[in-house]
This record gives C-alpha cells, sequence and structure tokens, in this order.
C-alpha cells in the first residue's frame, strides 16, 4: 500500500546490503557505518591536534623549559594544530560524522542518495589524513607556515617545512576537499531528494537544516581553496608565480616574479570565512534539536531558525575580508566587509535569543547534553559578541593578529562547536549503540571543559589588549610587555592542560560505554524526531524495516496541549487539533495535502513507531 | 542549579575584571583616541548583551528547570517578540558601526602635510628610509634588491640622492607631527605595529601599502611584527623612539644619505642607543652590528633557545657539526659562519636559513669587531651588559 516511490528506494537497499565482514565493516556503504568510521577518525586525528596544542602552552607558559621546543616545533605545532581542528576533525566529524549518521534517519530515509559515493569520500578522506600525518616524518617535518599558509613565507626558506611539509599539507587538503565535496553533494541531494512520505521542508527537524545548508555552503567555499591549493603547488614545485612576487630571500633574488601574495589570501579567505559556517551550522542545529528535546518544549521560532541558517549561509561568502583589514588591500574594501559582518550579526544573534527563549517556560532537564547546550549558548554568545569587535574595522586594528584574536576565534569555533559535537555525541550515543554514555563521567567532563575553557580563552582577551602578538614563541624580545603575562600564561597553560586531561575522560566513557554503558530503550530521552522512532535500535541496514515512516507532523511537538504525554513522534497522525492552540497550526497540521494526511493516518500502525 | 550559579559568577567575574584588572590597553601615545572610543563603545553595547543574556539564561535555568508536575509552555512563536529583539538588535550594531565608519574614513586619509616615512621589513628586521631635503622618496623596484642596494632605489633617480636610510632596527620619530608610512617588505610578509599607537598595516612584498598617525607621547616602543614571517617571527621586533622635534632633526642629521654614504660604518650610526653617542669600544661596535644586521633575531646572546645557536660561550667551545664531526669555534669558525653560514651547519639547526653576509654588508672591520663582541660573551662576566 505504499507509494511506488517507496518501493524503489526498498529494492535500491537490496543492491548493496553487506555481503562479508569487509563490506559490512571496512568498505561499507551503510551510512551509518561511514558516520562511524568518519567520527572515529576525525575524533582520533583531533586527539593529535589536542597534543599539539599542549606543545604549544607548555612553550607559552613555561618557556624555554622544555629542551624539544624550538622556534620551528612550535610553529610546525601552532600549523597542525589549527589545520587539523578546523579541517579534519570539525568538517570532517561534523558533515561526515553527524551529517552521515543523522540525516537519512531524522528524514526517514534508508540511506545517502549515492551510497558508493559516500564510501568514497569517507575513503578519500581516510588518505588525506594519511597524507597528512606523513608529513610529520618527512625531512624538515610538517609545514610551520601558520594554517593560512600565507605565501611567500609558507613556500620559501625561512619557514620550517617549507619543502616536503608544505607540499604535503597541500596534496592532502586537495584530497581532502575531494572528499568533502562527495560528502557535501550527498547530504544536500539526500535532504532534498530523499525525504519520507510527509517530511516536508519546513518539518525537518534543525539538525538537518544546519548539516543541509552547511553542506551547501562547503560546495562552493571549498572550490577557491582547492584552486589556491593548486596554485600554491604549482607555486612551489613547477615555478609558477600566481602568490610570489618579485623577492628577494636571505640576500638572494629569487626566480619570482609579479604574482600576488593577497590574492592568496582572498582565495583562501573565501572559503577561510564560509568554513566558519560549514561547522557552525551543523552546530547550531545540533543544538537547537538539544535544546528542544531536553527542556520539552518546542524549538521558539522554528521558521525564524530556518530562514536565520540560510540567511548566514549566504552572508557568509560576503565577508571574507573582514579577515584582510589590514592586510594591505585597497582600504575601502573596509567600509563594505565591515558593514556584511555586523549584519550577519542580525540572523545569529536571533538564533541565540531564540535558544535561550526555548528554555523560558520550558520544563528544563539537566542532562549531559542539556549541560553541554548551555555551555555553548554562553561561549558562542561571547565569542560571537567578541567577532562584532573584530568586524567594526577600527576596532580590529589595533586587535587583530593579538590574542584578543586567538580568544574570540577559539570561543566561536573551537570550544562552542565542540561542546555542541559533545552534547551531539552524548545524545545521540544512545540510538548509536543502545546504551547511554555514564552521566557522571559526562558531567565531570563537562564541567572541566566548560569551566576550563573560560579560564584559557577570557584572559587572552585582555592580553590581545595590551597588544601581545599571536605567534610569537617567546616574547623576551618585546620591551613593554608586563610581567604580569607571563604568571598569566602560566595560569592558562595549568587550565588547558587539565582540560586535554579531561578530553580522556570523554574518550574513556565513549570507549567504555560502547560495551559496558547503561541499557538505553528506542527513545530514551523521549524525543519527537524520526531517528528515534526507528523499529531497531541501533538502526539495522535499511533503517526502517519493511516500510518507510511517514510524517504528520513537525519535529517540536513537545507538551503539546492535550496530549497525553509530553511529546508527539513526527510520527503520529493528527487527532484533532486542540481547541485555543492557535499557533499550533503553523507546524503540525498546517495546509499540506489533505488527502496524503487521510491516507496517512491508516499507516500509522505500520511505521513501527514503539512507545 | 550550579550550572545557572557558574553563568551568574562568569558574569560577575568578567565584569570585575574588566573593572579592577591591571590587563588594559596600552596607553594612548597616538592622535587615535577615537579608536579607543569606538572600542569603548564596542565594549559597552556587547558587554551589555554578554551580561544580559547569561543572566537571563542563569534565572531561566533556575525558575523552569525541571521539578515533579511541571509542563513546559507550548510556545512554538512569538512573531512580536522576535521583531522586537531584532530591532534591539540593529539599534545595537549601528551604534558600534556608525563611530567606526567615521574614525575609519579617517584612518585611511592620510593628512597631505605629513612627514613620509619608509618602513622596510625583512627575514627578520627592520630598516627605514626618510625623504630628505625634497620630501620625495627616491623611486624603487624590488629586483634592485640586493646586498648593494638594499632599498632597491633607482641610481639616477635624482629624487633619491637625499633620500636617508636608516638601516637599524631603531627609528626615531618626532613628537606631534603626523606621519604617513610607505609600507615595504623584502621578502614575505609582515607587519607594522605598535600598540601605543593602535594603527597595524601589512608589509607586503612587491607593493607599498600606508597607514598614519601622529605620534602624542615621547618614549621608546616595541615595533612589533604582527604578520607570521618564520621561524624567527618573534625576534621581529623593532624599537621606535619619539623625541621632541629639535632631537628628531639632530638625530635624523647623523644619519647616511643615499648619495653622501659617509662610508659603510655609517650603519652603526643608526644605532638605538641614544644615551651615550658613538660606541667607543669594539665590544659595544660589534653589539650595534649584531642588532642592525638582525643577528640577534635568531642567535641569543643568554643562552636561550633560538632558531640559531646561541652567542653565549660559543667563542672557544667544541660545536658539533651537523655531519658529526666537532670544530672549535675559533675566529676562523665565526668567520665563516658569517661569510658562508651553510659550510659549517652547527648540529640540530636547519640550514639555509642565514644569508652569507658579504662585505658589502659587514665588512672585514666589522666583522672583527662583532666576534670582539662574540668573545665577550663567552666569558665569565659579560661585560658588555
Amino acid at each position: 500500500m505504499d507509494a511506488t516511490a517507496h518501493h524503489v528506494a526498498d529494492e535500491e537497499m537490496h543492491l548493496h546490503e553487506p555481503q562479508s565482514f569487509w563490506t559490512r565493516w571496512v568498505f561499507s556503504q551503510d551510512h551509518k557505518i561511514i558516520a562511524i568510521q568518519y567520527s572515529i577518525t576525525a575524533i582520533l586525528v583531533g586527539f593529535i591536534g589536542l597534543a599539539l596544542s599542549g606543545i604549544i602552552r607548555l612553550q607559552l607558559g613555561f618557556p624555554g623549559q622544555f629542551e624539544f621546543i624550538t622556534p620551528d616545533t612550535y610553529y610546525q605545532a601552532i600549523t597542525m594544530h589549527g589545520m587539523i581542528m578546523i579541517v579534519y576533525l570539525l568538517t570532517a566529524i561534523l558533515l561526515g560524522g553527524f551529517g552521515n549518521y543523522l540525516i537519512p534517519l531524522m528524514i526517514g530515509a534508508r540511506d545517502m542518495a549515492y551510497p558508493f559515493v559516500n564510501m568514497l569520500s569517507y575513503w578519500t578522506y581516510f588518505l588525506s589524513v594519511v597524507v597528512l600525518l606523513a608529513s610529520f616524518f618527512v625531512p624538515g617535518g610538517p609545514t610551520g607556515a601558520g594554517w593560512t599558509l600565507y605565501p611567500p613565507q609558507s613556500i620559501t626558506a625561512g619557514t620550517p617545512g617549507a619543502d616536503w611539509g608544505i607540499i604535503l599539507m597541500l596534496v592532502s587538503l586537495v584530497i581532502f576537499i575531494a572528499a568533502a565535496t562527495m560528502g557535501s553533494l550527498n547530504y544536500v541531494v539526500t535532504a532534498l531528494q530523499m525525504r519520507t512520505k510527509g517530511m516536508t521542508m519546513m518539518r525537518m527537524p534543525l539538525t538537518v537544516w544546519g548539516i543541509f545548508v552547511g553542506a551547501a555552503v562547503a560546495l562552493f567555499a571549498f572550490p577557491p581553496l582547492f584552486v589556491g591549493g593548486v596554485m600554491l603547488l604549482l607555486d612551489k614545485v613547477a615555478g609558477t608565480s600566481f602568490f610570489m612576487p618579485t623577492m628577494t630571500q636571505l640576500g638572494q633574488q629569487l626566480d619570482y616574479q609579479g604574482g600576488s601574495p593577497l590574492l592568496w589570501q582572498h582565495l583562501f579567505w573565501y572559503f577561510g570565512h564560509p568554513e566558519v559556517y560549514v561547522v557552525a551550522l551543523p552546530a547550531f542545529g545540533i543544538m537547537s534539536d538539544l535544546v528542544s528535546t531536553h527542556a520539552r518544549k518546542p524549538i521558539f521560532g522554528y521558521r525564524m531558525m530556518v530562514y536565520a541558517i540560510l540567511a548566514i549561509g549566504i552572508i557568509s561568502f560576503l565577508v571574507w575580508a573582514h579577515h584582510m583589514f589590514v592586510s594591505g588591500m585597497n582600504p575601502y574594501f573596509g567600509f563594505f566587509f565591515a558593514t556584511t559582518t555586523v549584519i550577519i550579526a542580525i540572523p545569529t544573534s536571533l538564533k541565540v535569543y531564540n535558544w535561550v527563549l526555548t528554555l523560558w517556560r520550558g520544563d528544563i532537564r539537566l542532562t549531559t547534553p542539556m549541560l553541554f547546550t548551555i555551555g555553548f549558548v554562553s561561549t558562542f554568545l561571547i565569542g560571537g559578541l567578541t567577532g562584532l569587535w573584530l568586524g567594526n574595522v577600527v576596532v580590529d586594528i589595533p586587535l587583530s593578529d593579538t590574542y584578543f584574536l586567538v580568544a574570540h576565534f577559539h570561543l566561536v569555533m573551537g570550544v562552542s562547536v565542540i561542546l555542541a559535537i559533545f552534547g551531539g555525541v552524548y545524545h545521540w550515543f544512545p540510538k548509536m549503540t543502545g546504551r547511554f554514555m555514564n552521566a557522571t563521567l559526562g558531567k565531570l567532563h563537562f564541567w572541566v571543559t566548560f569551566v576550563g575553557a573560560y579560564a584559557i580563552f577570557f584572559p587572552m582577551h585582555y592580553m590581545g589588549f595590551m597588544g601581545i602578538p599571536r605567534r610569537y614563541f617567546a616574547f623576551d624580545s618585546m620591551e613593554n610587555i608586563p610581567a604580569e603575562a607571563i604568571g598569566l600564561n602560566q595560569f592558562i597553560t595549568v587550565a588547558a592542560l587539565t582540560v586535554g586531561v579531561a578530553q580522556f575522560v570523554f574518550l574513556g566513557n565513549l570507549v567504555w560505554s560502547v560495551f559496558k554503558g547503561k541499557p538505553a530503550s528506542d527513545n530514551p530521552w523521549e524525543a519527537t524526531s524520526l531517528e528515534w522512532q526507528t523499529p531497531d535500535t541501533p538502526p539495522v541496514h535499511g533503517n526502517w524495516g519493511p516500510s518507510l515512516p511517514t510524517v504528520h507532523r513537525w519535529a517540536y511537538d513537545y507538551s503539546l496541549p492535550g496530549a497525553d504525554r509530553d511529546f508527539v513522534p513526527q510520527t503520529v497522525a493528527p487527532v484533532g487539533v486542540p481547541a485555543g492552540v492557535e499557533t499550533h497550526e503553523y507546524y503540525g497540521e498546517e495546509g499540506h495535502h489533505d488527502g496524503e494526511n487521510g491516507a496517512d493516518a491508516s499507516d500509522n500502525g505500520a511505521d513501527g513507531r514503539s512507545t | 542549579m550550579i550550572i545557572a550559579l557558574l553563568l551568574v559568577l562568569i558574569v560577575i567575574a568578567s565584569v570585575v575584571f574588566t573593572f579592577i584588572s591591571p590587563w588594559t590597553f596600552t596607553e594612548l601615545a597616538s592622535n587615535w583616541w577615537t579608536i579607543d572610543l569606538t572600542t569603548n563603545i564596542t565594549f559597552i553595547v556587547t558587554g551589555i548583551a554578554f551580561v544580559a543574556v547569561n543572566l537571563f539564561m542563569a534565572y531561566v535555568i533556575v525558575r523552569y528547570r525541571h521539578r515533579k508536575g511541571q509542563q513546559a509552555e507550548y510556545m512554538p512563536e512569538k512573531p512580536r517578540l522576535e521583531k522586537i529583539l531584532i530591532a534591539i538588535t540593529s539599534i545595537g550594531i549601528v551604534v558600534l558601526l556608525a563611530p567606526g565608519m567615521f574614525v575609519y574614513n579617517e584612518l585611511i586619509s592620510a593628512p597631505a602635510e605629513a612627514m613620509k616615512v619608509e618602513v622596510l621589513g625583512e627575514q627578520w628586521r627592520w630598516s627605514y628610509r626618510f625623504a630628505g631635503e625634497d620630501g620625495e622618496f627616491g623611486a624603487t623596484s624590488p629586483e634592485l634588491i640586493g646586498p648593494q642596494n638594499p632599498y632597491g632605489i633607482v641610481p639616477d633617480d635624482p629624487a633619491g640622492e637625499d633620500d636617508v636610510l636608516v638601516q637599524s632596527n631603531t627609528v626615531h620619530l618626532p613628537l606631534d607631527v603626523p606621519i604617513d608610512l610607505q609600507i615595504r617588505s623584502k621578502d614575505v610578509l609582515h607587519n607594522f605595529y605598535v600598540p601605543e599607537f593602535r594603527v597595524k598595516m601589512d608589509a607586503v612584498p612587491g607593493m607599498v601599502t600606508e597607514t598614519w598617525f601622529t605620534p602624542t607621547r615621547t618614549g621608546t616602543y616595541d615595533l612589533i611584527c604582527a604578520e607570521y614571517c618564520g621561524r624567527a617571527h618573534y625576534n621581529m621586533v623593532g624599537e621606535v623612539i619619539v623625541e621632541e622635534r629639535t632631537a628628531f632633526d639632530q638625530w635624523l642629521a647623523g644619519q647616511p644619505t643615499l648619495a653622501g654614504r659617509p662610508a659603510q660604518d655609517g650603519e652603526a650610526d643608526g644605532d638605538g642607543d641614544t644615551d651615550d653617542g658613538e660606541p667607543k669600544t669594539p665590544i659595544e661596535r660589534g653589539r650595534m652590528i649584531a642588532q642592525n644586521n638582525g643577528c640577534l633575531g635568531c642567535h641569543s646572546v643568554d643562552g636561550s633557545q633560538g632558531v640559531g645557536p646561541t652567542w653565549q660561550g660559543v667563542f672557544g667551545s667544541e660545536v658539533t657539526l651537523a655531519g658529526g664531526e666537532t670544530v672549535t669555534a675559533n675566529e676562523e669558525y665565526l668567520r665563516t659562519a658569517v661569510r658562508n653560514p651553510n659550510e659549517q651547519i652547527h648540529q640540530g639547526y636547519p640550514a639555509n636559513v642565514m644569508q652569507a653576509y658579504g662585505e658589502s654588508q659587514i665588512n672585514e672591520e666589522q666583522l672583527s669587531d662583532l666576534i670582539e663582541y662574540m668573545k665577550s660573551l663567552s666569558e665569565s662576566e659579560n661585560p658588555s651588559e
């Protein structure tokens, strides 16, 4: 009795049913396995990034105490730390991990639109990680050019790793972009084409919206980095001069002629700024769903939240040169880019208000995911507000390239996004494994990480006020630096190392809970969205058993007046609109096709919802 | 509950910290009080938002935390409330952005009467050029830059002849005179940043960038390279001395011009040591040479870790070379290390990082002084300090 469309999906499922150990666990085409592969790889490489930050902090807190930290080591550590965290951890885990796992489950699909491409995307990503890590073992070590890889220094002799290191870095990035493009195409097409019956765009959970728009942004943002990377490689190995001007080095004229270092910066930031939103938008989505579920209350202003995601996605392409206010570009650009940058604060602040207003008059359960959500809002708030400083061009000029900037971008896209990821892991772990993660350890992890993040980054704003520059191995050469800065750096280092150790609590909890965690039911958080309504936990291949679920309402019917419980899953057919609930009609039973609605109601028993 | 308390604590701590801590902007030494004003406006607007949202969230967590029998209100949206919040936010950003735009307009329009000063960055030191009597710089071209022509000045340009060349990390600037900086780089990106002046601008090879300010307070300031420029970036710190006009004029008159370069050791005259005039002893001269040629960017004199080997105790020591053999760091070794650094690479340090200093940069006499200075760093008591 299902529509023909469903049969097509059903048959397709059999085409890639896993046959052996290799196709089930290694070269799997199942989105859930690929998600786990992406997540494990990203988390492991993230721990390397974490270890590198330890090297950075040891040097800054206790300069000269550690023989093995030379200027070269330090600059290599900051470069690889930044690149790993932004690209190989955050982008990979949010799109490849969360996107893969959640999109099909949340929209009621059996798998991604292109399962084979999905598999290829992971293995291409894996290859890019291998190349990245290989650069630690080549002569000269990995590149120490700073994660922005600004030429000319990134490919000339004054920078560590300017031979093999930078070449492998660029090759790895180019491979990564191929992987991200395959992945992002899949996420976008799946969200557009594979939604189950009744799942209109405006009924999609905000997690799907965030990942969908984030992936779309990635599709437009990565190509400039791709071409930039290839051009820089050519400058390095083939002697072209795309980014290399006529210049001397160590007293000698080099063969380069007439290239533009600013061109790289434009290409890089045309990618680099939207990249912030490639990771932030999925985090926004995840946080929206978590705040709603754990406050037992519909997300406040769903439509505005969707429009805000779209607005941010579009405006994110019009702000890139705010990273270049002191780069020597045409100074008149400053007016334009300062204006667009502060304008993006409007949709962004709306999202913050709506998260807080979702809590307002809610029934707040301070579960581990909820704590991470609150931590996210607070750290995103401070990071977002300092973005207004740096967007306001004249305020940026004294502060850019100081520790103020370090504090800003770590809070806004490091800490807050990581907190969102942790919240998401604690939240969806019961669906992925059928077990809870340990709540006590989870809360311990939260407290140390959240308090620690403030302890690390809050003082850095004030170091920025004093003009302390970033990317300094040591500060001995500065006369005017106050002595207190040394003590402050020690304090920050202690806090950072503590937070670093706390991440092993998370890792241990994760591994332990897979085997020994408290068993969870199919829908332990009593959530409404589709992924919690699967017939099996963890969901099996094909996700939905014999027939696909049918969606009758938006994803946020929490505490619906007249309902017998405080949540109504998306698969439950309406039983009449309760009187006096006007706004409800916008969402649950609004003007979609009546005929469908009637037919769906009879399906209800078959869609495998277990309560 | 604890989380609510914590949010309140964070708010209180940040407000208190902001008002009582010594960690604040360096004391202004230029005309850009308007930048500080804009910053303060931004600080207030964003500070209010930070305090308000965190406190409201803390209140909400306490007030609406889960209790038995409590049910959340079904409240999908309140379009009116959302519109009000958008309006308030928009007003907030206009309040902080509008003054910023006016200040920025001023910042990118250097006054015509300003004194033009060229800043030239290279790995890892600064040098400077003043336009001289005619107020005009000689034309430059990057392909002319070389040991004989460190600024790349076009040889037959008459405007260049009276250009004053300051080949030193230290520059003097006159008090209360608008300075229009013309910033260039020989090699990679650098950035001119003096926190007390508030302005900052990249040095980009192949182009001339510009920023301007008026020094308003005499004193000595760090000139920090604020754009990552390779291994010794962190040591690319110059010095700006702001002094009364008469003292400045006197200093400038002592600097060599392109045409009348008063001998090679004119470089030593361009030192930062204002207090005791001409350096007398070979060791003092050697220290100046080390500073002015950027040696100290990579070689520490106190034994601390650097891009290159420290000079403390180097003279007479046994040095292990990259190949594994050891040599004694005698005068000949040090001479080679300056003239042809890649010939004998100290183990544990990268090759091809240091430029070879030929006679045109450090002549024989200066090299002897430099080595005297290194010798002094190997004696038990350091006479140069």
